[in-house]
């Protein structure tokens, strides 16, 4: 480290003018961070010819107490806690223009419970700050003493599965399609034949709300009756989710006060209304009974692009506080953007009771979630039944698989794309706890399974060539390192 | 037709040997397996009658076996699944249930519909089954 970053005594430090970040105290490499800090890191490129811990430390002083000059109104606080610390800015692998950075914060710069506070903190300023070319926040360690004020998952995946009386294999689920334009009537044909065929939920898209041509009460009756006829039909719980993302909050509780009365097991909202709605919503679900999907509409804006905006694995750690019971969390072999690995480690984040670092599924900290419920990652977007064998290799049990064009797309109709998705599923499921070597012989337990379901044979055939081989945009940078043995 | 409830409802009814496997791979991952009856099917009967208690110590599927074998003798016309417990921390509840013995005939279940206020309709789902008492609704 050079002298000239060397802390400066309190005159100088205070002395009116403006001083660099580095000098301010934003940077201390020798600080530890407590058990109670937050930790975030981010991915900076800084503007040609800036510092990267000058812009470390600056990204570290506007997510907390700075602003662009010297202010004397410092010393009336205990400054040095509220500041937050850049303590350590590492060259990211294979990108010599970007460097993580990892920035402390102290616990008492945010307010229990609440993912705005915590946000407008951390991504409330710096992502425009102008020395910076580009800023990504990769991820953050959450202490215990923070997360236990938030409530989590309102259901969790365990209590879902008690409730809908399922274990053992992935929930199979399915979108209606088209998502818009289907009359309330005609919507609930869909939703019935698919529950009925074998799938377990249906799904609203994210933007089925109220419009001209189904209005949100119609859809919930129609659903409902479709959700309580397959129910009869095959002896199991059924449920869609109804999506009850509107304008404003009195709406929302309105509509989800409506789908409790026709006893939904389950009720859905999207990402874009935010997450203080969430957080009201995942508070009602909590005191309703009721399982709360979450659609993350619009996530794609911030998530994609490697070096700005914010990684998925930070948005689903704020939704496993925010208390969501399912999140869309890719599928790797499906039509979005999801390398294995990255992929991963959403999954690992939605199901595990801590997270251990992880580089290579891009998991930077150790995260304890202290008895946080654990929340259902769907995988939606371009699968079909042909791929069973790929999807519980890469995504395992705990997981809703949903195929829309899957199920409504067969040959035969929709009873039969969902027939076709079961069997495939239980049959999957069956030879991998038998022993065998499922990810291998996947497509010859298929051929098995279809020689008594003629549905699960179709399917194979017309949707055989269908793959989305495309490279992802968003794959952790990491050294591989020699294990030790 | 047929109740699906349960992992493997979809698939062809399991011969023993098939359900050998599936009570072995649970007792691998240190699950203890347990049998339950019943002649309600209802989705939301949630506390099937147990065959003893769950097998916690036993090491081998066959018993697990011969004990459904046991209680088909008694219970050969009812409803029978394996249930498979998971106490892990974090868990502590099932995490493989399926069906290994059924009716000969599933006469399946009632809708009923009661209209109330505006056009809401309250569902309620009825075994056909449940019509008579416990004990004398299959053959």
């Amino acid at each position: 480290m050079p002298d000239g970053d060397k802390k400066l005594d309190a005159k100088a430090r205070y002395s009116a003018g403006v001083l660099e970040y580095k000098k301010m105290g934003y940077w201390e490499p020798d600080y530890l961070p407590k058990d109670t800090d937050v930790i975030a890191l981010f991915r900076i490129t800084p503007q040609d010819g800036v510092d990267p811990i000058e812009a470390a430390a600056a990204v570290a002083g506007e997510s907390s107490t700075a602003t662009w000059t010297v202010v004397w109104t410092d010393r009336l606080t205990a400054c040095e806690k509220y500041r937050a610390k850049a303590y350590r800015v590492d060259p990211t692998p294979n990108n010599p223009n970007e460097y993580f950075a990892y920035i402390a914060y102290e616990l008492d710069l945010f307010e229990p419970g609440s993912i705005a506070n915590l946000t407008a903190s951390i991504i409330g300023n710096v992502f425009g700050f102008k020395p910076l070319k580009a800023l990504r926040l990769e991820d953050m360690r959450l202490p215990v003493a923070y997360v236990k004020t938030f409530q989590g998952p309102a259901t969790g995946i365990v209590v879902e599965r008690e409730r809908l009386n399922c274990y053992g294999r992935p929930l199979l689920g399915a979108t209606v399609k088209p998502k818009l334009g289907l009359s309330g009537r005609n919507y609930g044909r869909v939703v019935y034949e698919a529950l009925k065929g074998g799938l377990d939920f249906t799904k609203d898209d994210e933007n089925i709300n109220s419009q001209p041509f189904m209005h949100w009460r119609d859809r919930f009756l129609y659903c409902m009756e479709a959700v309580n006829r397959a129910s009869a039909a095959t002896g199991e719980v059924k449920g869609t989710y109804l999506n009850v993302t509107a304008g404003t909050m009195e709406e929302m509780y309105k509509r989800a006060e409506f789908a409790k009365e026709l006893g939904s097991v389950i009720i859905m909202i999207d990402l874009v209304i935010g997450y203080t709605a969430i957080q009201s919503m995942a508070k009602w679900a909590r005191d309703n009974d009721m399982i709360l999907h979450l659609h993350r509409a619009g996530h794609g804006t911030y998530t994609r692009q490697k070096t700005h905006g914010v990684s998925f694995r930070v948005i689903a750690k704020w939704m496993r506080l925010a208390g969501v019971d399912h999140i869309h969390a890719g599928t790797v072999v499906g039509k979005l953007e999801g390398d294995p690995a990255t992929t991963k480690g959403y999954y690992d984040i939605c199901r595990e009771e801590q997270n251990s670092v992880s580089l290579e599924t891009g998991v930077f900290f150790d995260q304890d979630w202290a008895s946080l419920n654990k929340v259902m990652p769907v995988a939606s977007g371009g699968i079909h039944a042909g791929q069973m064998h790929q999807l519980i290799h890469y995504l395992g049990e705990d997981v809703v698989l949903q195929f829309g064009g899957g199920t409504i797309g067969h040959p035969q109709g929709i009873a039969a794309g969902a027939t076709a998705n079961r069997v495939a599923l239980e049959a999957m499921v069956y030879a991998r706890n038998a022993g065998r070597d499922y990810l291998a012989e996947g497509p010859t337990i298929l051929a098995e399974a279809a020689k008594t379901c003629t549905p699960l044979r179709e399917a194979l055939d017309i949707w055989k060539d269908v793959t989305f081989d495309y490279a992802s945009t968003d794959a952790p940078d990491f050294v591989p390192t020699t294990s030790v043995s | 037709m047929r109740v699906t409830q349960g992992t493997f409802s979809f698939l062809p009814d399991f011969t023993d040997q098939q359900i050998h496997e599936q009570v072995q791979y649970c007792i691998d991952n240190g699950w203890a397996v347990s049998i339950e009856y019943t002649d309600d099917p209802h989705p939301r009967n949630t506390y099937w009658e147990m065959w003893g208690h769950p097998m916690f110590d036993n090491p081998d599927a066959a018993a697990v076996v011969y004990e459904l074998n046991e209680c088909r003798k008694v219970y050969g016309s009812y409803y029978i699944r394996i249930i498979a417990f998971d106490s892990s921390p974090g868990w502590e509840s099932i995490r493989l249930s399926f069906i290994v013995n059924r009716p000969s005939e599933e006469p399946g279940f009632k809708l009923s519909r009661t209209e109330v206020k505006g056009r809401n309709i309250q569902y309620s789902i009825t075994p056909y089954s449940n019509d008579k008492p416990q004990g004398s609704r299959y053959k």
